[in-house]
């Protein structure tokens, strides 16, 4: 029994690769799982904000310097385009929604203000709208509460004044000394409002609501675009990663090991010809996984491919290319089998996390989002839910495509540079 | 003629000098036998004239024309020690891969590997997958796939590396066939009974230096001489054996009286005195061996080794 024990420990203290599985990889995903929920760098991320004043009212413009005070939101009043001194519009804010720059917009309509002022909560006037990216379900809802709270605690007089109206008119006038007591009240329901910050609970807070209306702009041609996409990318980009990994170990290592790679380069083919040729077939194989992917999504959750069929094919043809040529560099990099498999599941599991194959990275600190974009993974999600999300046109996909594709270049350079320990002693 | 000239190759691996100086030649139409042991140089040598190693100093040259590292030219066939095929695919999936890479196409293709599956004796097997076949099968299709371009020189490392003997004799069939037509051949073998049956030529490396070169004949006359061991055995017991032991070089079997050994310059002029030396002691010989000099004694005498240590 001893004898067994310590020839097991003698072979782990002798293969770093099983030591790194079982000891680095569970702390490297602890640390990414408890600093994506756990809150260990601080604050949840702020949530960015496009906010549009179509009323121009003392309400609107309380509404919104409210909701500019509120500390979980960064918001964004004006066009940074222009210089930033344009005020948004209601289309300039849905395009930042649709383009993937807010999660959410907040439209103040017109009118609302005198409606408000003259009927309060449920008086039947315009309602705000919030433009919204339902992929993220967390920003829209937050907005959602903190636009409740805003208005109710923003405007207080406000709506004091506009209860009374609608008192004065179902019940009957108030009294002069009545009269002269509410108008000494109300100036102070104000200053106590502007006095409130972020966080503060409001006196005279009423139990209703401001009409919100939310609108999913990513549902414009009524399609059943759901988060399905963003599982339908996220997952196959993650098993690309590995079937590319074990396709390059697959036909270069057990190729260096059956003598056959040694055959095959004293061919007319040669190295670069040998590694442009695997580079192909694994790209064609990578392809063809996410294809069979997507069609499942297709006929199973109703993703809608055959509307994004340029997207998707633009973005799965650089996605596969890249994968194919980070395969090939991790087999040109391994000296064996076991030593590929151990190394690569702990870069793409680690990379996966971080650039949000597993769970959405709008999810993460500002932070992490940054360092997910050093991922594989983030750019080729990236590009997927451009496509499938917000229907943008190919053109939108050019950073996308030119990461992805640099790094492909990079990595076949790479490959072939390590490649060269095969050729010639 | 030359068609492949080795001189002075050396490489070290670090501290290790893998080749010291190593020099051979191959001629055109033969089949030269590298023989050496574990560690020799054979394997780097081959590699070398492969392309595969670059030599620190020395020279290769190929048909008249020095040899490029980092590539194999078009006129060399390998045939590699491992199994170097793809077991899921069929010997004429295997075949037609192989000789695509190497510049076949169309009816040239098909008829090359006709021609190879009928050599190889796998015709009737050349649609089953590769997995499925004996290990001598898959040691004559891994020849016939280094060889289906028509090579003008084939290097092969070990090809007869744990097959039976059956399949052995096919494949010097095969290699002796392909040396008719004027193919090179240069083999690394550990039987030394095959090299000394089947081939042209040996070479005999060792602590990659090449210490000996040239045919049985030669090597045996350059070394251990050409005395041949004849043993004697008698119906019974020497009774007497003074007679017989004046003969030179001669002496009785220590355990075994009835067995008398001579070594013999020549048989021709020695033999016949012997035998009437032993009728005239009183004793009929009921038979008589005589074994000439073996590459093994010539091995033995060169490196002071048996080749398989």
């Amino acid at each position: 029994m001893w004898t067994l024990i310590r020839v097991g420990l003698t072979n782990l203290r002798r293969d770093r690769v099983a030591q790194a599985m079982t000891f680095v990889l569970p702390i490297i995903f602890f640390s990414i799982f408890a600093t994506v929920f756990g809150g260990r760098s601080g604050a949840t991320a702020k949530i960015n904000l496009a906010v549009v004043d179509e009323d121009h009212s003392d309400f609107s413009q309380r509404v919104a310097a409210g909701l500019a005070k509120e500390g979980s939101l960064k918001v964004q009043a004006t066009s940074a385009a222009k210089n930033g001194n344009v005020p948004l519009t209601r289309a300039a804010a849905e395009a930042l929604v649709k383009n993937g720059d807010v999660p959410v917009a907040v439209v103040i309509p017109a009118g609302i203000g005198a409606a408000f002022g003259s009927r309060g909560f449920g008086g039947g006037g315009p309602a705000i709208q919030l433009l919204a990216d339902v992929s993220d379900p967390i920003a829209p809802q937050m907005v959602y509460g903190l636009l409740q709270k805003v208005t109710m605690t923003a405007a207080p007089d406000l709506l004091m004044r506009g209860g009374l109206q609608q008192f004065e008119q179902h019940a009957g006038a108030l009294t002069a000394e009545q009269r002269v007591a509410v108008d000494a009240w109300l100036p102070r329901l104000r200053q106590n409002a502007a006095g409130a910050g972020s966080g503060s609970g409001a006196a005279g807070a009423m139990p209703m609501g401001i009409g919100v209306e939310t609108v999913d702009v990513m549902r414009t041609n009524s399609e059943r675009s759901s988060l399905v996409s963003f599982y339908a990318a996220g997952t196959g980009v993650m098993f690309l990663l590995f079937s590319m990994v074990n396709g390059a170990g697959g036909t270069l290592l057990d190729e260096v090991e059956s003598g056959t790679l040694e055959r095959l380069l004293s061919t007319r083919i040669g190295m670069t010809g040998l590694l442009a040729g695997k580079w192909l077939l694994l790209t064609t194989i990578g392809f063809s996984q996410i294809c069979v992917m997507f069609l499942w999504a297709t006929v199973a959750f109703q993703l809608p491919l055959f509307s994004h069929v340029p997207g998707f094919v633009t973005m799965t043809v650089v996605t596969a290319g890249a994968a194919a040529a980070l395969g090939l560099v991790l087999a040109t990099l391994a000296r064996t089998r076991g030593q590929l498999s151990g190394f690569s599941t702990i870069l793409i599991l680690t990379m996966s996390a971080l650039g949000g194959s597993m769970f959405p990275r709008f999810l993460m600190s500002e932070g992490l989002q940054k360092v997910g974009l050093l991922t594989f993974n983030a750019w080729a999600l990236d590009g997927y839910l451009k496509v499938f999300w917000r229907s943008a046109p190919l053109w939108q996909l050019w950073p996308q495509v030119s990461v992805l594709v640099g790094l492909t270049a990079t990595f076949l350079l790479l490959a072939r540079l390590l490649a060269r320990r095969w050729e010639t002693a | 003629m030359n068609v492949l000239s080795v001189t002075n190759a050396r490489k070290s691996f670090g501290a290790v000098k893998a080749l010291d100086g190593a020099s051979l030649d191959l001629r055109k139409g033969e089949l030269l036998a590298l023989l050496g042991p574990n560690g020799a140089g054979k394997t780097t040598l081959i590699r070398a004239i492969a392309g595969r190693v670059r030599l620190d100093s020395g020279e290769i040259s190929l048909l008249g024309a020095p040899l490029q590292a980092r590539r194999t030219p078009p006129e060399l066939g390998i045939v590699p020690q491992e199994i170097a095929l793809y077991p899921l695919l069929t010997a004429r999936e295997n075949m037609a891969a192989f000789g695509e890479l190497q510049g076949l196409s169309g009816a040239a293709l098909r008829s090359q590997i006709d021609w190879a599956l009928e050599r190889t004796g796998l015709a009737d097997r050349a649609a089953e997958p590769v997995r499925q076949f004996s290990g001598g099968m898959k040691r004559r299709l891994n020849i016939a796939c280094g060889v289906l371009h028509r090579p003008r020189i084939v290097l092969l490392d070990e090809p007869t590396a744990g097959v039976d003997p059956q399949s052995r004799d096919r494949i010097y069939d095969m290699l002796a066939d392909l040396a008719s037509q004027g193919v090179s051949l240069l083999l690394t073998t550990h039987h030394l009974e095959e090299a000394e049956a089947r081939c042209s030529r040996t070479v005999i490396i060792d602590h990659g230096k090449v210490i000996a070169a040239g045919t049985l004949a030669e090597l045996v006359d350059r070394t251990v001489g050409r005395h041949r061991m004849v043993t004697l055995r008698l119906d019974a017991p020497l009774a007497d054996a003074t007679a017989v032991l004046q003969q030179p070089n001669t002496e009785l079997d220590a355990r075994d009286a009835t067995q008398v050994r001579a070594r013999l310059n020549d048989v021709a002029a020695e033999l016949p005195p012997l035998l009437d030396r032993v009728r005239r002691a009183g004793r009929a010989v009921e038979d008589v061996d005589v074994r000439g000099p073996s590459l093994q004694a010539v091995f033995i005498h060169l490196t002071g080794r048996e080749l398989r240590e």
